[in-house]
């Protein structure tokens, strides 16, 4: 029987209230929205916060609208949610790709996109999607609202730029004309964490890539160096040669250990070969009219 | 804390710690023992009970989580005498071995006939996919919920 160890457990009806009760408790504390991640922990004594901060009432946080040439997907948006939005499969497909294979059904319920990003583990889905995606991240606290990119985001394995006192509240997928993307996961069996996952997002301009983003999931801890990979993809003409190039680049920015999931040089042969297939499906998907992804198999 | 949560359709009311799992609160306090408890990790599915009509690992929620919200389990599933078509097509197709994970697979059958009545046999693989039947009669199962898609719609009809 694993139970956690005691805490407080608070309820937040308002943001206003979450942060209040974050700033409160300081370090003590964390949000907990699915606690797909966070509960586990618990049980296991990695995670001991003196109080949970329960974010699940909080409803403005639960929202998935297009504002501008901007996605904007509240933190409490549940996997399902996403996996079932017309509007995110028709503008990033990638996410689609990734939800389908982000646990299963019942986590998928409970689980949110603000959770996965800020539990920042680095085998963790969303995060190499959002990498890929440019997104940005919003993050409030009691002087307002900052906006940070993934890539500040993300500062290590289970490390964030959420400060004491500050929560995620949305994250911004920027919507692109000519955009595809795709994302691609091996994993040992329905609903595992991915033994190694690539994500590749692009648009297309005179039959060229440009703003090509790449975010590779399980590979290594913390962020990884994928500059040199998306400075190759960029202004190049998309080639079988090219994402064999592209595959090699990336397969050599990560940095994967040998465990249970498989050994380090395995891993590094699917960093290649994933970075490769996510590469060929975003292309394929890139300048189609909008909304014929949806159809795709 | 004071919590209530409602349980089958009705509220009920207890004291408990933040850290106590909606699990040990169904099996426990309500001894509501059909939710059946497996690997403890959010892994097995097992413990699967439905949350405002959804299916959710019950050892990953807290019960304070679940006060407010409306739960059914296993024990809500029949009406009287009458079985819900999910749990006659478990008897119809042998859909029942062991009989560890039938309650949580059963609901989860249940959630997703509700929305979807007609589904394929993808469909209910994919619903079923976060729960392990340690018999590993998978084929069994998926041909009991076909069986209650095929016999039950009115009955599932009336089930929402």
């Amino acid at each position: 029987m694993q139970v956690p160890a005691s805490f407080d457990y608070q309820r937040a009806e308002s943001v206003d209230e979450a942060l209040e009760l974050l700033r409160r408790y300081g370090e003590e504390a964390r949000v907990v929205a699915g606690g797909h991640s966070l509960l586990p922990m618990m049980k296991l004594r990695l995670a001991s916060p003196e109080v949970l901060v329960d974010i699940n009432d909080l409803h403005e946080l639960d929202h998935i609208a297009l504002v501008g040439d901007e996605l904007r997907v509240g933190a409490l948006t549940r996997h399902r949610t996403l996996l079932e939005s017309e509007l995110v499969g028709r503008y990033f497909p990638i996410v689609h790709d990734a939800e389908k294979v982000i646990a299963d059904p019942p986590v998928r319920n409970r689980g949110t996109i603000g959770g996965s990003l800020c539990q920042a583990d680095p085998s963790e889905d969303l995060s190499a999607v959002c990498g890929a995606l440019h997104a940005l991240a919003v993050i409030r606290g009691a002087d307002g609202e900052r906006i940070v990119s993934m890539a500040d985001f993300h500062q290590g394995p289970y490390e964030t730029a959420v400060g004491v006192g500050e929560m995620l509240t949305e994250v911004r997928l920027p919507v692109l004309p000519g955009a595809g993307s795709a994302y691609e996961k091996v994993e040992r069996k329905a609903g595992d964490w991915a033994v190694a996952a690539a994500g590749v997002a692009l648009t297309l301009r005179e039959g060229r890539i440009a703003d090509a983003g790449v975010g590779l999931a399980a590979v290594g801890a913390g962020a990884l160096n994928l500059h040199a990979v998306q400075t190759l993809l960029n202004g190049s003409e998309p080639s079988e040669a090219l994402y064999e190039e592209a595959g090699r680049v990336a397969s050599e920015s990560c940095s994967p250990v040998t465990d249970g999931r498989g050994s380090a040089e395995y891993k590094r042969h699917l960093a290649d070969e994933l970075t490769r297939r996510a590469l060929r499906r975003a292309v394929a998907r890139a300048g189609r009219p909008i909304g014929s992804t949806a159809r795709e198999a | 804390m004071r919590i209530t949560v409602n349980v089958n359709g009705d509220d009920h009311t207890r004291e408990v710690e933040p850290r106590h799992l909606l699990v040990r609160f169904l099996r426990d306090d309500l001894e509501l023992t059909g939710t059946h408890w497996g690997c403890d990790t959010s892994n097995c599915g097992t413990c699967v009970v439905l949350m405002d009509g959804e299916p959710v690992k019950s050892c990953t929620v807290l019960a304070v989580m679940a006060a407010g919200h409306e739960i059914r389990t296993v024990e809500d599933l029949a009406d009287g005498d009458r079985l819900d078509p999910v749990q006659q097509g478990f008897i119809e197709q042998h859909g029942l071995q062991c009989g560890f994970c039938t309650p949580g697979m059963m609901l989860s059958g249940r959630a997703l006939l509700d929305r979807n009545p007609d589904p394929s046999e993808q469909e209910i693989r994919e619903a079923i996919s976060g729960q392990l039947c340690r018999c590993t009669g998978y084929l069994n199962i998926v041909r009991s919920i076909q069986w209650a898609a095929r016999n039950g719609h009115e009955a599932a009809g009336s089930q929402t």
